[in-house]
């Protein structure tokens, strides 16, 4: 068994898709978390605040530069994320086709590395 | 799709689908023998062509095979014929009654009528969605044992005429309670394995944490579900630590704590403050004094007074030896070796534990801090002898040494 994170990543076309029925959207999302739970595989979910509101701070330079949202030609946005305890990759990307999501937007579905392992050692890449 | 995605959605949609046939049918095994056959036929079937809808498509399926199986056993009976007069899926079936129908499913596993054993088995399989060879592996015995007992399980169940229901208001607590020591079960076989070569087997206590976040989900005012939930994060919290490179285990006082999981430490805090609504049960009195231990920097820096505290209370709710025997362990930090002796030469002479190794192995502890060596040495190596996990005799074995 191993943690996953579905990772929500829209753009500023499947995010405004997303607020126009936003009610509607939280009610689906709502009853996604509801099966995650019943399930058992449900270990933490957040949703991000508008990017708008956010900041970027970027190292490209000597010091770093702070920009503020929503960070012009970024094309996906993290919105937030569901963090799953599953037996499999397959499952956790099971549970990703099933999130209710708008056309356009995409999981990004990553496994989370254990305390034991260096992340992308060569030992870790064999693993689902 | 292969092998794997049969099994990824079957792990995923059994207990829902078993839960929602047993509904339809009435028939608990019945169910499960339909949901079977759907397996076996997606198996074959997906390869050719992958359905649609897939979890709908093993509904369809099984619906269909469990129809099939009544109309065959069954001449025509004016109920059954009315059954399969409406093959229809349900495709908008009641989120609130099917999460009602899976915790009717985990209390039917986990019926008094069955054995013990069965009864973890029939949990792993219905609720948790294994299959026999996972769970043979999970609990280190055949393959045929594990069929057998399920086969028997559902016999049982159906000579039993076992409602599928939830249990009356009377008895819900008394039967969330055995529930809870299913779930308990299969985690401490995780955790401690009872024999095998390898002392923790985190995939088997996965199991467990699953099926009891299940249960959170389905019972979240049941603050002793959040103990077991509490219990076992925390548990499972130290698992990084408890074995060396070789797989020896390693104990509380020895283990690295910067391995342990802060993320489930953090979960199972979390899970104990949902407990404590109504004041501790057993699982919850158990998780806050593994909570004791996850705030410890040190063996040295742990608050043992309040942990003797707990196993006192955890004496009065649920007594028991094992309970005495940890309460000896927590004295001895706590006060010294000589009261502890005092409280486990008590359960040896009462014989509460007869044939556990872990009585003369606490006791040749004891005996090793108060120096009486030669004793000692006899205790750790009667505890050797008693021993099943193989880790765990060879650490016996070599302190016994350590005394000669």
């Amino acid at each position: 068994m191993s943690k996953y994170m579905l990772i929500m990543r829209g753009t500023d076309e499947s995010n405004a898709a997303m607020m126009a029925t936003i009610d509607e959207a939280m009610a689906e999302t709502g009853r996604f978390i509801e099966q995650m739970m019943g399930a058992g595989v449900l270990v933490a979910a957040e949703g991000l605040d508008d990017p708008g509101r956010g900041v970027v701070v970027d190292f490209g330079g000597e010091t770093p530069v702070v920009t503020d949202g929503p960070y012009g030609e970024t094309r996906e946005l993290f919105g937030g994320y569901f963090l799953l305890d599953v037996a499999t990759k397959q499952e956790a990307v099971e549970w990703a086709k099933r999130f209710p999501a708008v056309r356009g937007s995409k999981i990004e579905v990553r496994r989370v590395a254990e305390a034991d392992e260096v992340p992308f050692s060569n030992e870790s890449k064999g693993r689902n | 799709m292969g092998t794997a995605d049969v099994e990824t959605i079957w792990r995923v949609e059994s207990a829902r689908i078993v839960a929602a046939l047993t509904r339809f049918t009435g028939d608990f095994g019945l169910a499960e023998d339909a949901a079977q056959e759907a397996v076996a036929e997606a198996l074959v079937s997906w390869r050719r062509a992958s359905p649609a809808n897939p979890a709908g498509w093993l509904m369809a399926t099984a619906r269909r095979r469990a129809i099939d199986a009544i109309r065959r056993r069954v001449a025509l009976h004016d109920r059954y014929a009315l059954l399969a007069a409406e093959p229809a899926v349900d495709k908008d079936v009641d989120l609130d009654r099917i999460d009602d129908d899976v915790l009717a499913l985990m209390f039917v596993s986990c019926h008094p009528v069955l054995a013990p054993a069965a009864r973890v088995a029939l949990t792993l399989r219905v609720v948790g969605g294994l299959t026999s060879e996972e769970i043979a592996r999970a609990l280190l015995v055949p393959v045929p044992t594990v069929q057998a007992r399920i086969t028997r399980a559902k016999k049982t169940i159906a000579a039993a005429a076992v409602p599928f229901e939830l249990p009356p208001a009377d008895e819900r607590r008394d039967r969330l309670g055995g529930v809870l020591s299913v779930l308990y079960v299969i985690f401490t076989e995780g955790s401690t394995a009872t024999s095998g070569d390898r002392l923790v087997r985190p995939d088997v206590a996965y199991e467990a944490i699953r099926l009891t976040r299940t249960l959170a989900a389905l019972q979240p005012d049941e603050p002793e579900v959040y103990g077991l939930l509490a219990l076992c994060e925390l548990t499972a919290a130290r698992f990084p630590a408890r074995t060396g490179p070789d797989g020896s285990p390693v104990l509380l006082a020895d283990q690295d704590r910067r391995l342990w999981d802060p993320a489930a430490i953090r979960r199972g805090v979390a899970a104990l403050a949902r407990a404590s609504t109504r004041g501790l049960g057993p699982y919850g009195l158990q998780a806050a004094i593994a909570a004791s231990h996850a705030a410890a920097p040190s063996v040295e820096e742990t608050d043992w007074d309040r942990i003797v505290v707990l196993y006192e209370a955890l004496g009065w709710t649920a007594p028991s030896p094992v309970v005495e025997l940890n309460r000896a362990v927590a004295v001895a930090m706590a006060s010294g070796p000589a009261p502890a002796l005092a409280i486990v030469d008590e359960l040896i002479a009462a014989n509460r534990l007869p044939g556990s190794h872990v009585v003369p192995t606490v006791r040749g502890e004891l005996l090793t801090r108060l120096g009486r060596r030669t004793e000692a040495r006899t205790e750790l190596e009667l505890a050797a002898r008693l021993c099943a996990n193989q880790r765990e005799r060879a650490v016996l074995l070599g302190k016994a040494a350590a005394l000669s």
